[in-house]
């Protein structure tokens, strides 16, 4: 099932022209630096500040809630975060007009993985208990980001900073592969035919790909960041912007990486982690994560690397042995750990929505006196500022998760059977991916006694 | 070329100019921001401000952390509220020159009276000042020094149940704040016209003489303070055992200082303890109010309280020594 939705008139012009992504973006651009600042200078109280309250309620449900899941890395075609540095790498805003100040490097070549993705989201997970509550760790934390890509825009050429070193960046691009959209040509022939490549090289009309992405061979989301420069740059009109079913990737055996096997045990076992200190009931586990730089913080941070690079992914390994003894697969080890490490993709962001169904539905009218009074400065702006915390949804949030987890063990089995498929047949598909299918059950249920029990 | 330099303005002006823009708007000439946080975080923020006589200042309160409350010693002006991300706004005037001390009225956690800070107000006034010396300087006590009651009652004694009859006591007004009940109960208990009253009778006695020198408004004065200041540690039944006095160590023996003087900690005294308060005069009581327990952790409130509010904290003390009830 696919839509071309260029097909549209109204609405490939309004993908192909700049301005209303330029707009949205100027205001995530407002809204991010006026964090940064709110984190600095506003009040250390978290839920009366903006810095916390929009980026780490407002734009997290915004982002896993439904940016995600519904438009992949829709976040990253609007993100404020590359812009200012991108900026000063082309020399211009809208479009191409000279040559900008970047150095132009190429990244590393040792380094062309999301290997660095996994380590700064990790980096910033061990550190998330304060990050996520105190607005001057976040406005560093966000300033840093700020500063990172504009270094990396003058240093190397196009979105270095997103597509190698971002943290959100890595997790938005391996659950892309679930949303029901994709930037794909229509036509790979045209593609293979036409000598310029401009979609990649660039032309006058746009950039070449600024995620280093040709899209003659795209065939999943992961590192397309929906920019839709292509669209702009395609002299063929062979570019589409596809409504397709969900988790249309998922059944692309291509391009499995270990880098991406990674990340998907790093979300779900943070999203277990998270689930635990921050919902759930052990003072000593949340108090531990607080204290960052004490030994309890210390044996934490152990814990929580060993947990998401050692147990998770080592608990995994033997039920991808086991299924591979019993289905007899010549197919080595290594390969099919990384392939089924894709069935954690659906169970991970399942996990992500149900973590975050608590904390947002329970947090989310911090949002109305923020807006009034966003810095904690006795402002009123709109007259919200003494609107009362009240949790929405409370009675119905239980059940959403137990739906989203579910839905989520239902989808990881239907994919851990398709990615089985891919080698085998008849019974040795049940056999391979029965024991990966007990092992999402398995985190499904501990996912439920954390978020829900 | 011309769009491309709209989108930079637009890009400059709406993307960063405008949020910076709230660095500027957040300041407010001639108002002084003032940050509570738990004294183990520093307190308040700033802790001393100056102000001139009949000059009003404006002060811009905000919690940082948990509810405070700010209150200004040796004042009727009422606490205001300090909440965490919310601002309370506050005009002060004040007509005497002096050093004022404002504290935090909220208990905010075990070191909640630390959180207290100054205001030097310099100026004249017109109104004469004459600095009063506290009863127990006056009288040359050494507070720290134990003094057990040598006898105790039964039981608690009753300013009702008091006064055989005919029996006429006749004692100066002063012994109520300079001498102890026990000292009081031997005096009566010496005199010829108690040879026929029980011991317990005498108790009465005494706890008549109390209840004579004392007001109805001054204990509820007296209650009402307890409750705000003082029931956190020592209990609203006097018997120290407030939320708060888990968390202070155990008792030390009398007279230890071994710890830095108002750094150590003390289980809180217990009113209710007949051999420890009744050894004890009105003046002891007054001094271990004004200047604090030192190395026990029991606050100094001679900046915070008057002399009056001093005065009726100790007659409410001595209800958990004697029964309250008409006077005989």
């Amino acid at each position: 099932m696919q839509r071309d939705l260029t097909q549209i008139p109204i609405v490939k012009a309004t993908l192909r022209s700049r301005w209303p992504q330029l707009i949205i973006r100027v205001i995530a651009l407002a809204g991010f630096v006026f964090a940064i600042v709110a984190g600095l200078i506003g009040t250390p109280v978290g839920n009366h500040n903006f810095s916390i309250v929009f980026v780490w309620i407002a734009w997290w449900a915004l982002l896993m809630l439904f940016a995600v899941p519904f438009l992949g890395r829709g976040w990253c075609s609007i993100c404020p975060i590359p812009m200012p540095g991108e900026w000063l790498q082309n020399g211009a805003v809208l479009g191409p007009q000279k040559k900008g100040l970047s150095l132009g490097h190429k990244w590393p070549k040792r380094f062309r993985n999301i290997w660095l993705q996994n380590i700064a989201f990790t980096l910033v997970a061990l550190f998330s208990a304060t990050i996520l509550t105190q607005p001057s760790i976040t406005g560093i934390v966000l300033l840093i980001f700020l500063v990172l890509a504009i270094a990396t825009s003058l240093i190397f050429e196009r979105r270095a900073f997103c597509r190698y070193l971002c943290p959100v960046g890595g997790f938005i691009g391996l659950y892309s592969q679930l949303a029901p959209v994709e930037v794909r040509v229509k036509d790979a022939e045209v593609c293979a035919a036409h000598i310029e490549k401009s979609c990649y090289i660039g032309s006058a009309d746009g950039y070449g790909c600024p995620w280093l992405v040709y899209p003659g061979t795209l065939t999943k989301n992961t590192y397309c960041g929906t920019c839709l420069e292509c669209l702009r740059t395609c002299t063929q009109d062979n570019v589409a912007f596809n409504l397709r079913s969900f988790g249309a990737d998922l059944q692309q055996p291509a391009g499995r990486r270990l880098d991406e096997a990674f990340k998907a045990f790093i979300m779900l076992g943070a999203a277990m982690i998270y689930s635990a200190v921050m919902l759930g009931q052990w003072g000593a586990l949340k108090s531990a994560a607080y204290s960052v730089g004490s030994l309890p913080w210390l044996e934490y941070a152990v814990a929580f690397v060993a947990f998401i690079f050692g147990v998770l992914p080592g608990l995994f390994l033997i039920a991808v042995a086991v299924g591979r003894r019993l289905s007899q697969s010549k197919e080595t080890l290594k390969k099919t750990f990384v392939a089924f490490a894709y069935t954690l993709v659906p169970l991970g962001l399942a996990a992500w929505i149900a973590f975050s169904i608590a904390f947002v539905f329970s947090n989310i009218s911090y949002l109305w006196p923020t807006l009034s009074d966003p810095m904690g400065q006795g402002w009123n702006l709109l007259g919200t500022a003494n609107v009362s915390w009240t949790p929405y949804l409370t009675s119905m949030a239980p059940l959403l998760q137990t739906l989203v987890l579910l839905g989520g063990l239902a989808w990881a089995s239907v994919t851990a059977r398709r990615i089985a498929a891919e080698k085998l047949s008849g019974r040795r598909v049940m056999l391979q991916a029965l024991p990966v299918t007990a092992f999402c059950f398995v985190i499904t249920v501990g996912l439920m006694g954390l978020l829900i029990a | 070329m011309k769009a491309e330099w709209f989108a930079r303005l637009v890009v400059i002006l709406l993307g960063i100019g405008l949020p910076l823009l709230a660095i500027f708007a957040r300041s407010d000439a001639g108002v002084i921001e003032v940050h509570g946080k738990v004294a183990e975080n520093g307190g308040w923020t700033p802790e001393s401000f100056n102000a001139v006589v009949g000059q009003p200042i404006h002060l811009r309160l905000t919690s940082d952390d948990v509810v405070h409350s700010f209150a200004i010693g040796q004042s009727d002006t009422a606490p205001i509220d300090v909440m965490p991300g919310q601002m309370a706004d506050a005009t002060l005037v004040f007509d005497k020159p002096g050093k004022y001390t404002f504290y935090c009225t909220r208990w905010c956690g075990v070191n909640h009276w630390r959180m207290r800070g100054t205001i030097e107000v310099s100026g004249s006034s017109t109104e004469v000042v004459t600095p009063t010396t506290p009863l127990y300087v006056a009288l040359k006590l050494s507070i720290d020094d134990p003094h057990p009651a040598e006898v105790v009652p039964v039981s608690r004694p009753s300013a009702a149940q008091a006064g055989a009859p005919g029996v006429k006591v006749d004692l100066p007004a002063e012994v109520y704040r300079t001498q102890s009940p026990v000292e009081v109960w031997k005096q009566l208990r010496a005199a010829s016209f108690s040879n026929g009253l029980s011991d317990m009778q005498v108790w009465n006695l005494v706890a008549w003489v109390w209840r004579s020198n004392t007001t109805p408004e001054s204990i509820a004065s007296g209650k009402r303070l307890y409750s705000q200041n003082c029931a956190a540690c020592h209990g609203e039944t006097g018997q120290g055992n407030g939320v708060m006095a888990a968390s202070l160590k155990k008792a030390v023996p009398s007279g230890n200082m071994s710890g830095m003087p108002g750094h150590d900690t003390a289980a809180p005294v217990n009113f209710t303890d007949a051999r420890n308060m009744l050894g004890a005069s009105s003046a002891i009581l007054q001094g271990k109010i004004i200047r604090g327990g030192m190395g026990t952790g029991m606050p100094y409130w001679g900046p915070i309280f008057t002399d009056a509010q001093v005065w009726s904290l100790v007659d409410y003390l001595w209800t958990f020594q004697f029964e309250e009830g008409d006077k005989p």
